[in-house]
């Protein structure tokens, strides 16, 4: 009876493979041999990363089953998966921290294929199709945070409307092409609708299938040894070799590490969608609502972040030239190095180039959570001056702590800690300014400090710098005016004796020589 | 050896298959012939085909921009009091029924004095942020790069390489009337260039500004 039933399957089986004849080859691929060393923990990212995307197409046809892809609803449509629909945030967490799990993983599989050297010869086209996979799964990244169509969504466009802007000469068909209307509007939802939905999953999928296909074909790179260098050659021949010594096949033998790390990958996701939740969406796409602080993606706060930090002349050189460069550059490295060394332990620059490139990323995202270059908007009504600076004040310097607080310096200077990064901290400003400096710098600014010259009046002025002038840190000295000295009649005694007022106010020193010469 | 046994082998296969057309020459030139005639035609039916379709991805490139533009009124003279900056916020002129609240847009209204106005757009100069305005230190900033403007719109510190955005305005009896239509960026203006259309019911009652 067994028998006869696992007959009428083999039959089954037949009759589907007589007429499609894909059963063969798949299992060809499946059993394909590869080297026992390669079937390792550092070889389970790219496989992670296909699981990843299948998660996302899932997951994304799920969500698209109720998203409404229009300026007016998407808003709305979104709130309604969050708490109307079945599940639906969990769906919509899962897809969110599916993106963020599949960059990262995207990003690790293409370091390690980068120090394991797996890029050369004759795997060049692998890399470089990966390195087109990479740039379409930011792309995808992109265009998803636009469909989370909010307060964030709507700036990001406008941030991306404007870096079109400042291409030469067809900036603004450029803009208008990105948005596919005058302003950011349902039209341009529209467009990132179809690009996250169809263009882009449909050149991925493609994409990935050359690229594994590849993989099959040319075989997983194998184990790299310090000394054995690849030559285009010899290095078939060398890889047969390999894989006739200690060949096993993918499917069981190898696959197993890549099966328990994308389970494992999975159960990771859907931890994180179940304690974090989905991500936003944050307040509702109304320009009108202006109490906001855009900031992208995780995966693109490194590049909020040096977009803050260049300086404006350099800016649009460095965003117009800068991705052509690196991509460039990672699409011909295949091409230019393609034999040679591939353990990382024989390529230095190699590793520097990971290191330093890892660690930059790592400050710039860091920086790109924390904005220490954006005013604190609300400082000046929420951080209070510490006690300890009003404590023994005049009612002068006192008026000048209200001038300081009233007229938010605060949003960009802190004082005890609290307040704004943007300009340096003022608790010890008077060790390091004297008085006419300090006047100087508020009324004209200077040095990416707007200037307060039409802000202030007179007696502000001589309020808040009578305040200013009391924070000297730790009790340290004033800074002193050595030109102010030295104009006197007799410079050295002056100067010796100045240097004994430095503990009273500066515009007392004037007097204090005639009567200290007795 | 074993290789060329199986050469020989293919020797009489391959030179069956060539046999076959040969036989008939005539035939297979004819047949080359109409092949590449199938694919000029189907270029140039593709070609054909391609118009449209580029034509109608590119429409939002190809549409005149001086279209977008037009005069809206952002309300009365007197909403907006002297030495004052205000945000104030209109429709924009091209929009669907399907935008919601992205068919609005804010921008910042400073009147200096009688009908002397400045209208700011929302969006920084540098990246497009919305700045808002500190009345008590009189200045804008921006909350995304700390761009920071004067009163007047003139560049104060920070990333951006120029001062804010600037609406034409006019004032047409007690409204105040703003061109726009367009997202501001460093390449698409906020107004259009030749924004000084009057409409014939308004003539003399219009302040301009250059």
């Amino acid at each position: 009876m067994a028998e006869l039933k696992k007959n009428s399957l083999v039959r089954l089986y037949d009759w589907f493979e007589f007429r499609l004849g894909i059963g063969k080859p798949s299992i060809d691929a499946a059993v394909h041999p590869i080297p026992a060393k390669s079937a390792s923990w550092w070889y389970v990212f790219g496989s992670a990363a296909t699981v990843l995307f299948v998660l996302q197409i899932v997951t994304g046809i799920l969500l698209a089953l109720v998203y409404a892809p229009s300026g007016e609803h998407a808003w709305s449509s979104l709130q309604f998966i969050n708490n109307n629909v079945e599940l639906g945030w969990f769906l919509r967490a899962l897809h969110g921290w599916g993106s963020d799990f599949m960059v990262a993983i995207v990003l690790i599989h293409m370091v390690q294929v980068f120090m394991f050297g797996a890029y050369k010869f004759p795997r060049e086209l692998t890399w470089i199709i990966g390195v087109l996979l990479l740039l379409l799964t930011l792309g995808m990244a992109f265009t998803g945070q636009v469909l989370r169509f909010d307060q964030d969504a709507y700036w990001g466009l406008g941030i991306g409307a404007s870096i079109m802007g400042r291409v030469p000469i067809i900036g603004s068909a450029l803009v208008h092409f990105l948005l596919g209307a005058p302003i950011i509007n349902s039209a341009t939802l529209s467009r990132f609708f179809t690009l996250h939905v169809f263009v882009i999953p449909g050149i991925l999928i493609i994409g990935v299938a050359l690229h594994l296909l590849m993989v099959v074909r040319l075989g997983i790179n194998e184990w790299p040894m310090p000394g054995r260098l690849v030559r285009k050659s010899t290095y078939e021949a060398e890889y047969h070799k390999i894989i006739e010594k200690e060949g096993i096949p993918f499917v069981p033998d190898g696959v197993w590490n890549d099966a328990i790390f994308a389970a494992a990958i999975i159960l990771a996701v859907m931890a994180c969608a179940f304690f974090f939740g989905p991500f936003g969406p944050t307040g509702q796409p109304d320009p009108t609502i202006i109490q906001t602080s855009p900031k992208p993606d995780p995966p693109f706060l490194w590049l909020f972040a040096i977009l803050s930090l260049l300086p404006p002349s350099l800016e649009t050189p460095v965003i117009l030239i800068a991705p052509v460069v690196i991509i460039a550059a990672m699409l011909l490295l295949p091409l230019l190095a393609p034999e040679g060394e591939k353990h990382w332990s024989r390529r230095p620059i190699a590793v520097l180039m990971v290191s330093v490139i890892a660690v930059s990323f790592g400050i710039f995202t860091r920086l790109g959570q924390t904005t220490p270059w954006s005013p604190v908007m609300n400082a000046w009504s929420s951080d209070t001056i510490p006690q300890k600076y009003i404590h023994e004040s005049t009612p002068l310097e006192r008026q000048g702590a209200l001038v300081f607080q009233n007229k938010q310096c605060r949003d960009c200077h802190s004082i005890g800690g609290e307040g704004g990064r943007r300009g340096p901290d003022l608790d010890s400003i008077a060790t390091r300014l004297t008085e006419d400096q300090l006047v100087r710098q508020v009324l004209q600014g200077g040095g990416n400090m707007p200037a307060y010259g039409n802000a202030l009046s007179p007696a502000e002025t001589t309020a808040l710098v009578s305040f200013l002038k009391t924070l000297r840190g730790n009790d340290l000295r004033p800074a002193q005016d050595a030109s102010r000295a030295l104009t006197e009649k007799n410079p050295s005694e002056v100067n010796r004796l100045g240097e004994k007022n430095r503990i009273g106010r500066s515009h007392f020193s004037k007097k204090s020589p005639q009567p200290e010469k007795q | 050896m074993s290789e060329h046994e199986s050469k020989e082998n293919l020797t009489p296969h391959e030179n069956k298959s060539q046999s076959t057309p040969a036989g008939v020459p005539q035939d297979r030139s004819r047949r080359i012939f109409l092949f590449k005639l199938s694919v000029l035609l189907n270029g140039a039916v593709g070609v054909v085909l391609a118009v449209p379709i580029v034509r109608y991805l590119l429409g939002p490139m190809i549409q005149k921009k001086s279209a977008y533009h037009s005069w809206i009124t952002l309300g009365s003279v007197d909403e907006f009091p002297e030495r004052q900056t205000r945000l104030a916020e209109y429709r924009n002129p091209s929009t669907t029924p399907w935008d919601g609240q992205t068919a609005k847009v804010p921008c910042w209204v400073r009147r200096k004095q009688g009908n002397q106005f400045q209208v700011f757009a929302i969006n920084c100069a540098h990246l497009g942020c919305p700045v808002r305005w500190f009345a008590e230190s009189k200045l804008f900033l921006c909350p995304c790069h700390g761009g920071a403007y004067y009163e007047d719109g003139s560049r104060a510190a920070g990333p951006p390489e120029r001062g804010l955005f600037e609406y034409k305005y006019r004032v047409a009896g007690n409204k105040l009337m703003i061109n726009a239509g367009e997202l501001p960026t460093l390449a698409t203006p906020a107004s259009a260039k030749n924004a000084n259309f009057v409409p014939l019911d308004k003539i003399g009652s219009a302040s301009w500004q250059s």
